[in-house]
């Protein structure tokens, strides 16, 4: 096994390491401590408002707010970025379409490429507005938590629950499977290096060969998730889980001071982000 | 000079808020045919300083060496070190997936590439070795109990013909006789075949019984590195670590608090029943009565 290989093991192991972060970013700010149904609200209003936006003042507008937002998180400017990356590609095509494919005034031309006043206007919006959306969104995740997300959403969608939508069950199933997430990670993580100990190799050979050399990793990692999940079952069981109907929270969700100053902040810029769409 | 490591430092997720230093600038060596323990409380780097010695981590600093060259350099074979370094993991269950339990053992020398029947011999030898009846060999071994899982956990890593052995944590979970035939059996094993053996243990009675020498590690960094009789005398400096001395150390410091000369530096109740029956059959012992 030569040492690229070895570093490719490590990165697998490295990769698995961060979907268990997730994306949360454990710092107390006003918006970690903000209660996620705000933070829910927020990032719609937000989309919102980017659409809203059609001219440079609009942009600015929300410029600041993210600007001020992200301030606040105190999350570092770089993890916001670090999401860009995943859509990247997305970006640089939505770019070229814009700009290539807007009529208009004719800016110069690459051989039948023509690039347009409006195109490069369009382009460049339309780019702005994905790479606010993705920051805006990351901003939510990194200081909240998955677990306190899916609250907020359970409560958040309550009222899904007269059209008989199950949705206290769901909120449960994806908690639970939030839960189980980082854990089994870990477990991967264990059982990889406790084969490689063996002299597993899980990068060479062909498909059939990869394939079969998957076996000593999921084996014990399937039977390590059901005896999880038998033993998260009767633990549930014990302490008499039945279903959402009549349970209350421990730490149930409550508007504080904050949350109302965000719900006017929201407002006064929605109002902001009107009228610039209308005087400009 | 088999193992040595030079000022090694490795953090946990490197560059993320979630940053970790598990090892701060540790260094030691150790030579052939040591067998060494290994304490520190829980979280101290136990676990990850092991791992690092058969290349499954790589360092954030410093260097490893075996047998004079570094593990982490350009091309060199880790699936060979690991087949040299042996590693036995905390838990049987992350290891044992096939169906029973011979074809588990023949695991690892198979991936080491040998015959179809030097895999078999060795693996049969590894498994009498750890004292698996061969009524077991057939059965699956998640029907094994957690002491059996765990002999079978060591013969798969035995198995390998590893010149180090590294054990993490062998003994948790074990009743008193499981764990002493372990010991006893890793014990025979480094004698026999002048094994390098690194033990990782809470138990401080067992590191005093096995171990030639005791390494200590505390947040990250070591803190002591001695014989085990050198390394208990620190008593009080162990507690504060969240460890301490074997229970007998205690009972021989509070019998020369009282005016008993005995030697402080007991460790194992063997070593206290000889110094004690020599000092009480010693004429004027009546002053102490
Ligand atoms: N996979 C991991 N990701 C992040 N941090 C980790 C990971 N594994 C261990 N750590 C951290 O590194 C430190 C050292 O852990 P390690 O497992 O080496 O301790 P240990 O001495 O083996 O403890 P124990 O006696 O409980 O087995 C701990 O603070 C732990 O929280
Ligand atoms: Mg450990």
């Amino acid at each position: 096994m030569l040492c690229w290989r070895y570093c490719a093991d490590l990165e697998r192991i490295n990769m698995l390491r961060e979907i268990t972060i997730g994306q949360y970013y454990p710092v107390d700010s006003v918006l970690h401590r903000m209660d996620p149904r705000t933070k829910l609200f927020g990032t719609m209003v937000y989309i919102v408002s980017l659409f809203l936006a059609d001219n440079v003042w609009g942009y600015a507008a929300a410029a600041v707010f993210l600007a001020v937002v992200i301030r606040l998180s105190r999350v570092p400017v770089s993890f916001m970025v670090r999401g860009l990356k995943a859509i990247l590609f997305l970006l640089l095509i939505s770019v070229s379409f814009n700009l290539f494919l807007t009529d208009g005034e004719e800016l110069f031309r690459i051989w039948v490429l023509r690039v347009t006043k409006e195109g490069v206007r369009m382009a460049g919006f339309m780019a702005v507005r994905l790479i606010f959306l993705v920051m805006g969104s990351s901003v939510m995740t990194l200081t909240t938590t998955p677990n306190q997300l899916t609250d907020g959403l359970e409560k958040s969608l309550g009222f899904l629950k007269k059209i008989k939508v199950p949705v206290h069950e769901m909120a449960m199933i994806m908690s639970i499977a939030l839960r189980f997430i980082p854990i089994l990670v870990e477990e991967t993580d264990k059982i990889m290096k406790a084969q490689m100990a063996r002299g597993a190799d899980f990068e060479s050979g062909g498909l059939v060969q990869k394939a079969k050399s998957m076996v000593p990793l999921l084996v014990p990692l399937f039977i390590s998730a059901f005896r999880r999940a038998t033993d998260l079952a009767m633990a549930m069981e014990a302490r008499c889980y039945h279903g959402g109907e009549g349970r209350t929270k421990m730490k149930p969700l409550r508007y504080a001071g904050r949350d109302y100053a965000a719900y006017l902040t929201y407002a006064a810029y929605m109002g902001v982000m009107a009228a610039v769409r209308v005087v400009f | 000079m088999a193992i040595k490591v030079e000022n090694l430092t490795f953090i946990y997720n490197q560059g993320t808020a979630l940053e970790q230093k598990a090892l701060d600038d540790v260094s030691f060596e150790i030579p052939d045919g040591q067998f060494v323990g290994l304490i520190g409380h829980t979280g101290s780097g136990k676990s990850t300083l092991i791992q690092h010695l058969n290349g499954l981590v790589k360092p954030t600093g410093g260097k490893i060496l075996y047998n004079g060259e570094d593990i982490c350099g350009e091309g060199y074979n880790l699936r060979q070190l690991r087949s040299k370094v042996g590693l036995v993991f905390q838990y049987p269950e992350h290891q044992l997936f096939e169906v029973d339990v011979i074809s588990d053992v023949c695991y690892g020398p198979r991936n080491l590439g040998l015959s179809e029947e030097e895999v078999h011999a060795r693996a049969e030898d590894a498994l009498r070795l750890v004292g698996m009846k061969e009524k077991y060999w057939d059965q699956s071994p998640f029907e094994l109990s957690g002491g059996q899982k765990r002999r079978v956990a060591i013969a798969g890593v035995l198995a390998m013909n590893p010149e180090v052995l590294i054990l993490d944590e062998p003994t948790a979970g074990l009743d008193p006789r499981g764990r002493d035939e372990i010991l006893d059996q890793i014990e025979m094993l480094h004698k026999e075949r002048g094994m390098t053996t690194i033990l990782v243990s809470h138990s401080m009675e067992d590191m005093a019984r096995y171990a030639d020498r005791l390494l200590v590690m505390n947040h990250g960094k070591k803190a002591f590195d001695g014989t085990p009789k050198e390394v208990f005398r620190h008593y009080k400096e162990l507690e504060q670590m969240g460890l301490a001395a074997p229970q007998v150390t205690y009972v021989v410091h509070a019998l020369r608090e009282r005016g008993l000369e005995i030697d402080e530096d007991i460790t194992t109740v063997e070593e206290a029943r000889d110094a004690l029956l020599a000092v009480l059959r010693r004429p004027g012992k009546d002053q102490h009565a």
